[in-house]
């Protein structure tokens, strides 16, 4: 298998094999039940990371909640 | 107390709605949130930190067995973007509310209200529930309830100015239209902005900076409940008309010296 390289909240990131959102996720130490994943700007469920695998040229977001009120400037 | 707040179906144990943000620390913003005795509050949606800190922890300092989490698209500057962000803030695992902010400006942090229209009506046909924040232009207003919105959120002032309501005619004409609940969002600076807010008929009041950036949070957050309470009460009892001159409260009749004095 060869390295993929994604965009990864807007930083290329390089990852040594296709992986699934699932296995990125761990491999970034993140909780799956607190964060939401966009891949290539689609929403992706979370019953469904496991089996969806990152492409060569991909780009995620990995967002989760924060503090805030209204906008911040 | 007999009269909640519904939205959407959903009751609220009170009409005052907070932040999460700008609060000095997590134990504040708790401390804060349980003085206020909200049921809501809003929460916005943020790439993951990837370089060390991972800021996740905020949820640990929410009660969300009595909190409702309303996420929102607070930074988004777009209907795309604003849309793109409720998706994943839904996805995110709380509800399918969403506080829906497509901001025009930088330096207002006012509304886009075309856009806000559009990122309305797209999201209800996704089947969210929406609670768009407007400015407080009844029209605008109008047409977000006609497109299915469960709330109206005017402005009283830009976000985090603390100025107050600035135009209370605006929002009484709003509130007098609405059918679905007006919750004024933005620009409260202290108690008596938030019970004017409630005493000229809206459901609810949801501010951030005026708590979070109190000198003491949690007393301000009291404060606020209060306000919230007695501005709710006072619009419920009815206020008196407004004269430009006097009028007695004591009779007039058996006065010991008849008569007021003569103008010179």
């Amino acid at each position: 298998m060869s390295a993929v390289r994604i965009l990864l909240n807007g930083e290329p990131r390089e990852l040594p094999h296709e992986m699934s959102i699932l296995a990125l996720l761990e491999r970034l130490g993140l909780d799956p039940r607190t964060v939401a994943v966009e891949l290539d700007r689609v929403v992706i469920r979370r019953p469904r990371y496991g089996e969806t695998a990152i492409a060569d040229g991909a780009e995620v977001e990995i967002v989760a909640f924060v503090g805030g009120g209204s906008t911040l400037s | 107390m007999t009269d909640p707040l519904v939205i959407a179906g959903r009751t609220f144990p009170s009409r005052l709605v907070l932040g999460t943000g700008k609060y000095p620390s997590h134990g504040v913003m708790k401390a804060a949130h349980e003085a206020s005795g909200t049921g809501m509050v809003t929460v916005a949606v943020r790439r993951v930190d990837l370089h060390g800190r991972v800021a996740g922890d905020l949820l640990s300092w929410i009660d969300t067995s009595r909190i409702m989490l309303l996420p929102n698209t607070a930074g988004c500057y777009t209907a795309d973007d604003a849309v793109r962000t409720a998706r994943l803030a839904r996805e995110a695992g709380w509800s399918n509310w969403i506080k829906l902010e497509v901001i025009g400006d930088e330096q207002t942090l006012l509304p886009d209200n075309e856009a806000l229209l559009d990122a309305t009506v797209q999201l209800i046909r996704e089947g969210f529930v929406v609670l768009p924040y407007t400015t407080d232009d009844p029209i605008v207003c109008q047409k977000l309830e006609r497109a299915g919105a469960a709330a109206v959120m005017p402005l009283g002032a830009p976000i985090g100015s603390g100025l107050g309501i600035q135009n209370p005619n605006n929002l009484l004409l709003i509130t007098e239209r609405a059918r679905v609940p007006v919750i004024v969002d933005a620009g409260v600076g202290t108690a008596s902005d938030a019970a004017i807010a409630m005493e000229l008929g809206a459901d609810g009041v949801l501010m951030n900076t005026a708590v979070a950036g109190a000198g003491n949070p949690a007393m301000m957050a009291e404060a606020m409940k209060h306000a919230v309470e007695a501005g709710r009460l006072a619009y419920l009892a009815g206020r008196i008309p407004r004269r430009r001159y006097g009028q007695a409260s004591s009779p007039v009749e058996g006065l010991v010296t008849p008569g007021a004095p003569a103008r010179s």
